[in-house]
């Protein structure tokens, strides 16, 4: 077949979160550059199923880009060479016959490994349960025009919103810092008129909680800009920043009531 | 308060405002240092002003200093600890995709600004006679002429104004992030001010000894 590839892989198995893990070298072979990345994966699983062997675990779930599932460390780049790309949409074409590839989990403490390339990112989650939602009335909508909102903010607010929580900031950081996800879900709802009741107690309690996961400390190097698929600028780093400050000069306690409930 | 102190953006906040007060202090102990071309008259006056006649003010301004310079050197020591713990597992492979050789270079070269900031106080204020031994208390000038009229020294402090530079370039860049004051930009990565500062206050401490070694002071 004319055009298609051998690609060298290094891969990091690991067979539970506390297992030992270990380098294993593969040979993609017959790799069409129009298949994507994942799909090569795939292609090389098959093979290791026949062959009676566990396949490579690694996450993945829409393979559209959009869902935030997939995510590893290809050749030292959190989702690979592609910018603003996914795991699952960077494609072969973007590697060269007889290319090695180094595959490895995100690594951080706050994301143990749970088998081979997979890893824990619930962490996210409690971070966004301290503290990324607005409490509100629910009921029939409003109408849309009730809340004027100007269309910076509106934009600015959808730049943060497109997170998809992939975790390639933390991936990225040299200090495995969760600053850029955290800054991206404070900044969505602050932006709005929504978001601004618990505006400062939000980067409070989110702040809190992504310190309590174990993750490092934002220095500003900008790695977590480069990786994110989604381009979220540090400049919410910066807001979240801004509203810790300003939350942590002006919010009261919470007040806590005793009794039945 | 030490909820403040316990979280990352807290100490990092702290941080940047010690980082601050000590930018304000090298602009302005730069421009001081700068008297030396105007002859040594001028510059044991400048000393005389500073260690005799506003000894009180000097003295307010060495403890606001050393607060800064403790509290500073503490939250990167505690935040560069986080750090480490925070991905005990390295990778086998990352490649530095955008973050600058300046920003990467924070804590150690941070270590090395503050043994060079003892090594300098040694020198010129506490008249340490290892480092130089014909150290001469009220002759300012003549202290500091005889100490770069060795290379060593020279070399030794250009180096370490290397790393101010370094410092500085991400440090009065980073400091209005973390404070939550920069405006947003199309290219947050973008430092042009910050270095023009870095560069300013580097050549600016750098004459003193190139100046001595190129006989333009003697």
């Amino acid at each position: 077949m004319s055009g298609t590839m051998n690609i060298k892989l290094k891969v990091w198995r690991q067979a539970g979160p506390k297992a030992p893990g270990k380098f294993e070298e593969y040979t993609a072979t017959e790799v069409s550059p129009e298949s994507s990345f994942l799909e090569m994966l795939d292609v090389v699983n098959e093979k290791l199923v026949l062959e009676g062997k566990d396949p490579i675990a690694f996450d993945h779930d829409c393979r559209e880009g959009i869902c935030g599932m997939c995510g590893m460390m290809i050749n030292g780049v959190a989702h690979g060479p592609s910018k603003l790309t996914t795991t699952c949409q960077l494609h072969m074409r973007s590697f060269k016959d007889g290319d090695s590839i180094t595959l490895e989990p995100w690594r951080a403490k706050a994301f143990p490994v749970i088998r081979d390339l997979v890893v824990d990112r619930s962490p996210l989650d409690r971070i966004i349960q301290a503290g990324g939602f607005i409490s509100v009335a629910t009921g029939s909508p409003q109408d849309a025009n009730a809340l004027p909102i100007s269309k910076m903010d509106a934009d600015e607010a959808m730049d943060a919103a497109a997170c998809i929580g992939c975790g390639a900031c933390v991936a990225a950081c040299p200090n495995a810092s969760v600053s850029l996800f955290t800054a991206a879900k404070i900044s969505h709802l602050g932006l709005l008129p929504q978001g601004q009741p618990e505006r400062y107690r939000r980067a409070l309690s989110m702040v809190a909680q992504m310190d309590l996961e174990g993750f490092g400390g934002c220095t500003l190097f900008g790695e977590c800009m480069a990786a994110c698929p989604k381009g979220i600028s540090i400049d919410f780093i910066k807001r979240m920043n801004g509203d810790y400050i300003w939350g942590a000069i002006t919010e009261k306690p919470e007040k806590v009531t005793l009794g039945s409930g | 308060m030490l909820k403040f102190w316990d979280s990352s953006v807290g100490k990092k906040v702290v941080m940047g405002l010690t980082g601050l007060i000590l930018v304000g202090f090298v602009i302005g102990h730069m421009a001081g240092n700068l008297q030396i071309f105007l002859g040594m008259e001028r510059y044991n006056a400048y000393a005389k002003l500073l260690q005799e006649d506003l000894i009180e003010v000097t003295w307010a301004v060495r403890v606001v200093l050393f607060v800064s310079v403790v509290l500073h050197a503490l939250s990167a020591w505690q935040l560069t600890r986080r750090s480490w713990a925070a991905r005990p597992v390295e990778y086998d492979m990352r490649e530095a995709q955008v973050s600058t050789y300046a920003s990467r270079t924070m804590r150690w070269g941070g270590v090395f600004l503050f043994v060079f900031i003892v090594l300098h106080i040694g020198q010129f204020t506490l008249g340490w006679k290892w480092l130089l031994p014909e150290f001469a208390r009220g002759a300012a000038y003549g202290n500091v002429v005889l100490a770069f009229e060795r290379p060593l020294w020279v070399a030794f402090y250009l180096v370490a104004m290397f790393f101010l530079l370094l410092h500085l370039f991400h440090g009065t860049w980073a400091v209005l992030r973390t404070l939550g004051l920069a405006r947003n930009a199309a290219e947050p990565l973008q430092r042009r001010v910050p270095l023009i500062i870095a560069i300013v206050v580097t050549v600016g401490f750098s004459l003193v000894p190139l100046g001595v070694a190129l006989g333009i002071v003697r």
